[in-house]
């Protein structure tokens, strides 16, 4: 069989299976909906929030990012899990005992106002549409790889299965689905760099293979890299090249961020008690673990093997993978001195057209539309060369996505690749739409706008909400607003300078007031934002304050929303006593109270 | 109201107090393994190689044995609460 029957083959049978999950799940309550009846066990929640928290970014790119940026990319390793450590310690077991559905339900209620839940509303419903845009996009672009179909379609196509499952079964349908896209990823991921780590190291665990020796050679893998690297002018790959302060703050901001994002957050909701939200935590630390350890291993082999493939390689001998993700626009190749072979090196080989906000190939074609060749067979381009030596350009994509072919695993392997990148973006799509639906029917109309709601029209609502986010959704995907990827700064930087703080106090201090928090979670939205704002749209060219990249700043804006929090709170009456008496029940098991814990509770 | 069984004052105070201590500690590790080793003593740790391996001791941390490092620690804070709770509870699990 080919790839393209692999492909169908694999993403058509996951799909039925998440159809079919989605039936048997389907929501009867609000309970239901917003937190899967609050029973679900803590291994399969682990899974979920696994699924949940690994997008479309952290199986296509992460990889790709971190085989680019060397040690640098650590930034991400660390920050992207660090945070479930802040959140199993002083977040999701405190949460899950205050017993109620939402983020802006805890902030609303510890600080006896609306208008506060009405800030983490808002920062829920900016922070989730911010992601999952991105999401669908992610959808669209694996269907138009893998499997020939417009971007567009592949974006619909997305939309009708998260629409259905999401809309049918709300959480509880999302949560059992994502146990199974959890373990489609996972196996997906895992499977070719196995195979690669074998290929190379000879040992069949990537995390091990990385610190190995080459098989045929017997040099270490990570020395041959770094010369590698040094002889094209890259750097050695296991240096730094960011400064230590930078690299301090942007995985500050992305530890808490990870343990301020609502639809993190949410999913500790769904376990039976604090003490099953502290294990499941743990779960989901552990399957996310097995991601992120073996992603910089992934990293190593890719950049190796491409180094190894490419490097003064001439066009009419490189391996046919090259011209089939040529044509796909991530890889592209200008002969600058007419040697024929490709010389690769550090900057980048092509300008950016003008109006375009980052690099996009545009490759020449005739009338007919048939692609114009250079005299080697490579594909022209309409981006006119840079004047430094490298000719190539790659997209960091590639190093997941091509990395089955580059390293000549069989066609089944490739579709697998193609399944899972569906299940890390539909996973993350899905959780995020919950949040928005939540956020609305519960936060916004329930609590706020309209008290005597029933609890059928509550979930009808809920639906509805959900619907309409999958369109919007949809719509970004399709037509995505060219500040997207810039903004994903902004959903760490947002959750870490205003949830973060604004609920640990909660937690940890009594005397923190309605005003302190308030007032620390707006100066630190601004400082965030107008920091952002400024360096990635009104002055990109501008020396950052410090050295700190826009990714970083929200570690300084966390810092300033704690130091006015407290200030503000000692200027102000303290809490009212049954404030303080919920904060000392959220620290305690229930039974020290006498109460049985039976889940969350609407009213 | 009161019910013979549940645990007085002190043993609530003194539940949180264990709670923060652990809390506190666990912390520490996690910010010497994370900033300390993986990021502000990279360079000077990258003079170790892992023996063995390819690894330099700093570029490890950063990239692999913080993430195992973080599990542990989950690890054993699930264990110690349980344990807390249990003596609080007199016996039973949260």
């Amino acid at each position: 069989m080919d790839v393209r029957i692999w492909t169908y083959v694999l993403v058509g049978l996951t799909f039925a299976i998440y159809i079919g999950i989605a039936i048997w799940s389907r929501a009867g309550s609000t309970k239901d909906f917003y937190v899967a009846g609050g029973g679900v066990p803590s291994v399969a929640n682990g899974m979920a929030t696994a699924a949940d928290w690994m997008s479309a970014a952290s199986f296509i790119s992460m990889a790709g990012i971190i085989s680019f940026a060397g040690r640098d990319g650590s930034v991400y390793l660390m920050g992207w899990t660090g945070g479930y450590v802040l959140l199993a310690l002083m977040l999701a077991p405190y949460l899950r005992r205050f017993g109620k559905f939402t983020v802006p339900d805890f902030i609303g209620d510890r600080y006896y106002s609306n208008l506060a839940r009405f800030v983490a509303v808002m920062c829920a419903i900016f922070v989730s549409f911010t992601y999952v845009a991105g999401q669908m996009r992610g959808v669209g672009v694996v269907f138009s790889r893998f499997l020939e179909v417009d971007v567009n379609l592949g974006v619909v196509i997305g939309m009708v299965i998260v629409l259905f499952y999401a809309v049918l079964g709300g959480m509880k349908g999302i949560t059992y689905t994502q146990v199974a896209q959890y373990c489609v990823l996972i196996f997906a991921f895992m499977v070719p760099a196995i195979f690669i780590s074998f290929q190379i190291a000879g040992n069949p665990i990537p995390q091990l293979g990385m610190g190995g020796e080459f098989q045929d050679s017997g040099v270490s893998v990570l020395d041959k890299l770094d010369g590698l690297s040094e002889e094209l002018g890259f750097g050695a790959y296991t240096e730094g090249r960011k400064s230590t302060l930078d690299v301090f703050c942007i995985t500050a901001a992305l530890m808490c961020g990870t343990a301020g994002l609502p639809h993190v957050i949410v999913r500790f909701y769904t376990v039976k008690k604090a003490s099953a939200a502290r294990t499941s935590a743990l779960w989901a630390l552990l399957f996310i673990a097995i991601l992120y350890t073996t992603a910089p291993a992934v990293a190593v082999f890719a950049r190796t093997n491409l180094l190894r493939t490419v490097t003064d390689t001439a066009y009419s001998e490189l391996p046919a993978w090259f011209a089939n993700w040529e044509d796909t626009g991530l890889i592209a190749w200008v002969d600058k001195n007419g040697d024929g072979a490709i010389q690769y090196s550090a900057g980048p080989a092509l300008e950016t057209q003008e109006g375009d906000p980052k690099f996009k190939p545009y490759f020449r074609s005739d009338e007919a539309g048939e692609p114009l060749r250079g005299e080697h067979g490579e594909r022209l381009l309409d981006n006119p060369p840079t004047d430094n030596a490298n000719e190539l350009y790659i997209d960091r994509d590639i190093m997941v996505l091509a990395n089955p072919e580059i390293a000549q695993l069989p066609a089944w392997v490739i579709g697998l690749v193609a399944a899972g990148g569906l299940a890390a973006a539909l996973s993350t799509a899905a959780g995020l739409l919950l949040v928005i639906s939540t956020s609305v029917a519960h936060d916004l109309v329930k609590k706020t706008m309209a008290p005597d709601l029933s609890e059928k029209g509550e979930l009808v609502l809920a639906r509805c909400a959900a619907g309409v986010a999958v369109v919007i959704a949809g719509y970004f995907g399709v037509k995505p607003p060219g500040f997207v990827a810039q903004v994903v700064a902004f959903a760490f930087g947002l959750a870490a300078s205003s949830f973060f703080p604004a609920i640990i106090l909660g937690i940890f201090s009594k005397r923190t007031t309605m005003a302190g928090a308030v007032s620390g979670m707006i100066v630190g939205i601004v400082f965030t934002g107008s920091y952002i704002i400024y360096y990635k749209f009104v002055n990109q060219d501008a020396e950052p304050w410090f050295g700190i990249s826009p990714e970083g700043i929200g570690t300084f804006g966390m810092v300033i929303n704690f130091v006015v929090a407290v200030l503000v709170s000692r200027a102000t009456p303290p809490p009212p006593p049954e404030v303080v008496d919920l904060v000392d029940r959220v620290r305690l098991p229930r039974a020290a109270f006498g109460e049985e814990d039976s889940g969350p509770v609407a009213h | 109201m009161d019910k013979p069984n549940l645990p007085d004052a002190a043993a609530k105070a003194s539940y949180w107090r264990h709670n923060l201590g652990w809390l506190a500690g666990l912390l520490v590790i996690w910010f010497l393994v994370s900033y300390g080793c993986g990021i502000l003593w990279v360079d000077q740790l990258d003079k170790i190689r892992i023996p063995g391996t390819g690894f330099k001791l700093g570029f490890w941390f950063a990239q692999q044995g913080s993430i195992y490092v973080f599990v542990l620690l989950i690890a054993v804070y699930v264990k110690v609460m349980n344990g807390l709770d249990r003596k609080l509870l007199g016996g039973r699990a949260d």
